[in-house]
């Protein structure tokens, strides 16, 4: 089976979520590497380092800028007939520009992917993570969407990919990029990182959920997360939530502050190796699901664990 | 002009879904169903872009089961002006939907379709990227943000590392983001109100649409179940855990 692998990327670099697509991709045959962009080719190089690539195929365009769904989707299409898959990480990205692909070619999508179980079988969370569905695709082409935290990442070096460049399908004039605000955050990146300190409602504001919860993941090198609550009462931004409609990880460990355990937030973060979970209610759900609990009030508990830490 | 808003009668979002013991899916049996949070947030828009004076009608539309029906009335109670259901009882995958809907916007032509971004159910999120490519028109994904700016569509995007903004050609297809708004509750009148105002039923025939599904379902199970954890007494124990796991000095 012939797979192609729709590179994120920020025209230098490969981004992580891309290197589980291309791992699922080699369970399935061998791997080519699509990279669209506008000066890409720093990402093209680096894409073809990654181990067992065989063929990068860069399409440098100006409509390629900003990763138009609109412009993306065509060129993806022209080249999907030399291939018996087409895979894209479970990005934004991903998941904007993936089905737009799978309707023109007349396919049915399979979302989120956790496991490769065969050629045309593959599992995949449904309700809010709350049941793994097993499906089959009768498809004679397969378009997946693959989740970033169920599969190992791909190596960076080592690889000899040959990079080689494919005609533009050009800019199809329905869409344009006006900005984007994109947040400043010098931590790790929350869905690759290995420690993430994240927080609640109980947090109280954004002052207060700035002085407990970062220091704390300061302290462990840890990215910040946050609930739904907290971040619609405007305590960080969005980008920071976690959940079934915010980003999914699976840390190493997973430290839940004054988050009760809502199903939306728990679709987020259980498969996190390890979950600790600090909040006064004893009753929370979170506590279902935590591997070390601590009970009491966080406004003292989080500063003495940042302190002897 | 008119928008089109795509709604789906789903498990409610407070109920924690439990799996059949035959693995064949999800007992839905005696469970409470609302309308999907994310298409609330859509008919909300779309009543706020009718109250800007930027739409002048709204058509809510469900492919489902016959008490999909409900869910069209709670869109209708909170101020869409018309339904129609396209009845059936099998389950449809979003491209199915989505070929259903193309059908429907060549008849309706309307100006924006706003839908959801993913069903609670599935959680597939598809069918209005699916939509938007069936009938070639520019798609504005995860909207915290709509503007209606003459013959175009400004929308602002929730992106992985922030937020991005877009403009598109109208006609467009645009998904809600949680964000974009807070849905209204329908007023008892307005639901009294809502029982007057026209649904027409339809099936996936009179589009001429095969919906047969490309995927097959073999089993559904539990996720694995995480053992039960342990209670710390103090910071002293937690601390002293977190150095066992070589994460603290």
């Amino acid at each position: 089976m012939k797979t192609l692998v729709w590179v994120e990327h920020d025209n230098a670099s490969v981004k992580d979520a891309t290197l589980a697509a291309v791992t699922a991709a080699a369970k399935l045959g061998d791997v080519d590497l699509l990279v669209a962009g506008q000066g890409a080719q720093g990402a093209a190089d680096a894409a073809a380092q990654i181990v067992g690539v065989g063929k990068v195929l860069l399409a440098d365009d100006a409509a390629y800028g900003h990763a138009l769904a609109e412009n993306v989707a065509p060129l993806i299409v022209g080249l999907a007939e030399g291939y018996d898959a087409v895979l894209f990480p479970a990005t934004t990205t991903g998941k904007n520009v993936a089905p737009r692909v799978a309707a023109l070619l007349d396919v049915a999508q399979i979302s989120d992917i956790l496991s490769v179980e065969g050629p045309k079988t593959f599992t995949r969370p449904i309700y809010a993570g709350n049941a793994i569905a097993t499906v089959e695709s009768s498809d004679a082409k397969l378009v997946i969407t693959v989740r970033g935290t169920a599969f190992e990442k791909a190596a960076t070096s080592g690889g000899s990919g040959s990079v080689e460049a494919v005609s533009a399908t050009g800019d199809a004039g329905l869409s344009s990029f006006v900005g984007a605000e994109l947040a400043k955050n010098e931590r790790p990146e929350l869905t690759s990182a290995k420690i993430i300190v994240s927080g609640g409602r109980a947090l109280k504001d954004a002052d207060t959920f700035q002085k407990t919860i970062f220091p704390l993941a300061d302290k462990l090198h840890a990215a910040v997360g946050a609930s739904r609550a907290a971040v619609d009462a405007g305590f960080v931004p969005n980008d920071y939530q976690v959940g079934q409609t915010g980003k999914i990880v699976a840390p190493e460990i997973y430290i839940a502050v004054g988050i009760s355990g809502a199903i939306q937030h728990l679709a987020g973060m259980k498969d996190s190796k390890t979950i600790i979970a600090i909040n006064k209610d004893e009753d929370a759900p979170i506590f279902q699901v935590a591997d070390i609990g601590l009970v009491g009030d966080l406004f003292t508990l989080v500063p003495e664990l940042t302190s002897k830490l | 002009m008119k928008i089109l808003v795509p709604v789906k009668r789903v498990i409610d979002y407070n109920v924690k879904p439990r799996v059949k013991a035959d693995g064949t899916g999800v007992d839905l049996s005696n469970v409470k169903m609302s309308m999907n949070p994310f298409d609330e947030i859509a008919v909300e828009e779309a009543i706020r872009l009718k109250e800007k004076g930027a739409a002048e009608e709204i058509i809510a539309i469900s492919v489902g089961p016959a008490k999909a029906q409900e869910t069209l009335r709670t869109a209708l109670a909170m101020g869409a002006d018309r339904a129609i259901l396209v009845e059936t009882d099998a389950e449809v995958e979003p491209l199915a939907v989505a070929k259903i809907l193309k059908a429907v916007v060549a008849e309706e032509n309307p100006g924006l379709v706003i839908l959801g971004k993913q069903a609670i159910d599935d959680d597939s999120n598809q069918t209005g990227q699916m939509l938007a490519a069936l009938l070639g028109r520019p798609q504005g994904t995860f909207a915290s943000k709509v503007e209606i700016e003459g013959d175009s569509v400004s929308v602002t995007r929730e992106v992985d590392g922030g937020l991005e903004t877009v403009k598109l050609t109208l006609p467009a297809i645009v998904t809600t983001d949680l964000r974009l708004n807070e849905p209204r509750y329908a007023s008892l009148p307005n639901i009294m109100k809502a029982k007057k105002k026209p649904l027409d039923t339809k099936s996936a025939a009179d589009y001429g649409v095969d919906i047969a599904p490309r995927l097959k379902t073999l089993t559904v199970k539990e996720p694995p179940v995480r053992s039960a954890g342990i209670k710390v007494p103090d910071v002293d124990t937690l601390v002293n855990k977190l150095k066992d796991m070589g994460v603290a000095n």
